[in-house]
């Protein structure tokens, strides 16, 4: 009797608990912690995988790495936390993680239901599929009755869906958890088809026994998939720090800011675009809440946009130039907010 | 005549325990009700939407194996999500029971073999088996064992109207071409079934009587193959075999096995048969070695001591703990999604609740569902173990 009573009162206060986490701000979190917690995939090349250092590595580890940087003046100071594509949004709405950049696509029902605010793309993405080389397939539109593997409960699966049922065929899924599991079914013979973001397949298949020129990834894009950093509901001065600080990574690298250059820009920026961006000019981060050189730490320490892609995607194969992921400035649709 | 001295309220301890209780289970259900209180209003506070409202929605994504089910991507609903993984749920829990009692109970009565050799291999298979995580003994035997080994469709196995490949195991499915046929071949068996039953009560009164033993169940085995077969002749031979077709990709038609149901089927019938088997010698080795010998001095054949001495005396010891195995294994079957097989918790609890987000309905109904199978399994099996229990006299 004693016992239940006691787990009673313990129950009550856990659900007290639980009501003042809700309330506080992430800011402050992150700041007295000293460390931002990141939710990433943790097992896709190019956005988030450990390096042989088992530093996480990728474009969506680098926006992680620059938030830090500019909450915390140091892009180490980040915990990864690999999430699955069914875990990422409880682990968000729950407080696990601080920020969501798991090559999410933004949609609306997510937008409105999850109690969730996406900020901005760090990546432009769209579903693709792939099939071995020797199969002989050309096009999207021969793979009426094949077996596909998918990573469930995805964007990608709903897509698949629609396009088939557009198109008038049918197909068997094949759900797995991960997307290492779905290259592995997809090797082993337990479909005929991998489907994914593009980038994920042309990641995929670097990781492929046969490498990337035993496959084809067909031509056809099926969907839009907006990729970005997401963040919890209710909280808009952490949603205004995640967003910003992507900008700021597409204004450095539309003004020509790198991470080498940034210090003799400082000392003698000209351009008060340039001024703004890494700190000498305007109370920008004052105005966000963090210090003046918010900017700078993000740029010195992560690279600009331009620097990260080169370093995270353009490793797996995905040209920039020319693509929608270029500046807008070169035929892309880059287009960020100015600082200022 | 004592008279009985009237306690105060207060002092009866009786009394005083109902108080206490009553409190206690007032203080647990406030528990859980401010829990599930702060639960909502935190989650109208994020502007999380919850309720119930998205099971008529049309699910849009496919669902590949629904045996029993029709799931037909743009009509069906996420309720018919629900459904068809509850059926999924039940279909492997079905088949790994039966083939996990089969190979435990022969595997716990061979560790019993005088044989060094075969009773040692009995002992490893236990010992590996039981103390490897069953995820990993899934995940091994769907990717490292069965998806590098088989086959593509094209190459697939052949074994007569059998095929065997990286997607599962086709077979021909019996198809009722002609329905009144099909009656008067159901009416039939029906009648065959009736006088076996007849035959099998006289030649038990004629055991009673006499002593003489009939092999009754070989005899109707026989009659029920061959006799079933006849029928089917006389019927009219009133079903078709639909037998797959290689097509493009893989098979159509037919009836399929894939592959995920079968490493699922395989890894959890494997592990769970190992703890069985633990089961079974322990329930043979409970019955004492007084009884089989007074069987013998009664000159029963070494058979019949073991149908009808040794077998219902253990049972009495394995049922019970094999009870919990079952249950263990229904609520296993949830690893399913490991190796992409569409059970409960993989289509319900992972993509439905992915695609909706509405997490506290969603979990809340997959643990009724399984609260639901295991509270029936453990009904139907204690019924069965308070029938074989020893009735003392």
């Amino acid at each position: 009797m004693k016992l239940s009573a006691k787990i009673a009162t313990t129950l009550a206060a856990s659900a007290v608990a639980v009501a003042q986490v809700a309330s506080a701000g992430t800011l402050d979190d992150v700041k007295a912690r000293g460390e931002l917690k990141c939710g990433v995939s943790g097992g896709v090349p190019g956005f988030s995988a450990p390096d042989d250092a088992g530093r996480m590595q990728g474009i969506d580890a680098a926006v992680c790495d620059a938030i830090a940087a500019a909450v915390l003046g140091d892009a180490s100071k980040v915990t990864f936390i690999p999430l699955t594509a069914k875990e990422r949004f409880t682990a968000l709405a729950s407080g696990e993680v601080d920020v969501l950049s798991r090559n999410t696509t933004h949609t609306l029902t997510r937008e409105a239901s999850l109690g969730l605010n996406f900020t901005y793309y760090n990546y432009i993405d769209g579903q693709g599929f792939m099939v071995m080389k020797d199969s002989g397939i050309k096009s999207t539109l021969e793979l009426d009755g094949a077996s596909i593997c998918v990573q469930a409960g995805t964007t990608t699966e709903l897509n698949m869906a629609d396009y088939f049922r557009n198109n008038n065929m049918s197909f068997t899924p094949v759900g797995y958890e991960t997307s290492t599991q779905t290259r592995e079914g997809f090797e082993g013979g337990a479909c005929d088809v991998l489907t994914s973001d593009k980038s994920q397949l042309a990641a995929l298949s670097t990781e492929m026994k046969v490498g990337p020129e035993g496959v084809t990834i067909l031509p056809e894009t099926i969907s839009k998939e907006p990729l970005g950093p997401v963040v919890r509901q209710g909280d808009d001065q952490w949603m205004d720090i995640v967003a910003m600080t992507l900008y700021a990574l597409i204004n450095a690298e539309e003004l020509g800011i790198t991470s080498s250059n940034i210090d003799s820009l400082k000392a003698n920026p000209g351009n008060p675009n340039i001024a703004r961006l890494v700190g000498t000019e305007g109370n920008m981060g004052e105005l966000l809440g963090l210090g003046a050189d918010w900017s700078y730490n993000a740029i010195k320490q992560v690279g600009n946009y331009g620097e990260i892609y080169e370093r995270t995607v353009a490793k797996i194969g995905i040209p920039r130039a020319g693509s929608v992921n270029d500046l807008w400035t070169r035929g892309g649709i880059l287009y960020a907010p100015p600082i200022r | 005549m004592t008279e009985r001295t009237r306690v105060p309220l207060h002092r009866d301890p009786k009394f005083r325990a109902l108080i206490i209780q009553v409190l206690a289970l007032g203080l647990v259900v406030y528990g859980f009700y401010s829990l599930f209180q702060t639960t909502v209003d935190n989650l109208v506070a994020r502007g999380i939407q919850t309720g119930t409202s998205f099971f008529d929605e049309v699910a849009p994504f496919q669902i590949g194996f629904s045996p029993f089910f029709d799931y037909k991507l743009g009509e069906s609903t996420y309720i018919d999500v629900f459904f068809v993984g509850i059926q999924n749920t039940i279909l492997v829990a079905v088949l790994g029971i039966v083939a996990a009692t089969i190979l435990g109970f022969f595997i716990g009565v061979i560790r019993l073999s005088p044989n060094w050799l075969i009773s040692r291999g009995a002992l490893a298979y236990i010992e590996i088996f039981r103390n490897v995580p069953l995820l990993l003994q899934i995940m091994f035997w769907n990717f490292a064992i069965f998806l590098p080994s088989l086959p593509a469709p094209k190459n697939s196995i052949e074994l007569g109207a059998f095929y065997l490949n990286a997607r599962g195991f086709h077979t021909p499915l019996p198809v009722i071409e002609n329905s009144t046929g099909f009656g008067i071949w159901i009416a039939l068996l029906a009648i065959l079934c009736l006088g076996l039953v007849v035959f099998a009560k006289r030649a038990k009164a004629r055991f009673e009587e006499t002593g003489q033993q009939l092999p009754v169940g070989l005899i109707s085995l026989a009659t029920i193959v061959g006799g079933g077969y006849i029928l089917y002749l006389i019927a009219g031979s009133p079903l078709i075999f639909d037998e797959p077709v290689l097509g493009r990709f893989n098979f159509k038609g037919g009836g399929q096995l894939p592959l995920p149901l079968f490493s699922l089927w395989f890894a959890l019938t494997l592990y769970t048969a190992a703890f069985i088997a633990e089961n079974v010698r322990a329930g043979i080795q409970s019955v004492s070695h007084g009884q089989n010998e007074a069987a013998h001095a009664l000159g029963l054949s070494r058979k019949d001591t073991v149908r009808l001495v040794t077998i219902p005396q253990a049972l009495r010891v394995i049922i019970p703990p094999t009870i919990s195995q079952y249950l263990n294994l229904t609520k296993n079957s949830s690893l399913a999604v490991a190796v992409g097989y569409e059970e409960l918790v993989a289509v319900w609890a992972g993509i439905t609740l992915n695609q909706t987000g509405q997490a506290l309905v969603i979990i809340g109904m997959t643990v009724a569902v399984y609260e639901c199978l295991s509270l029936f399994t453990s009904f139907v099996l204690n019924w069965y173990n308070k029938r074989i229990q020893l009735t003392e006299r």
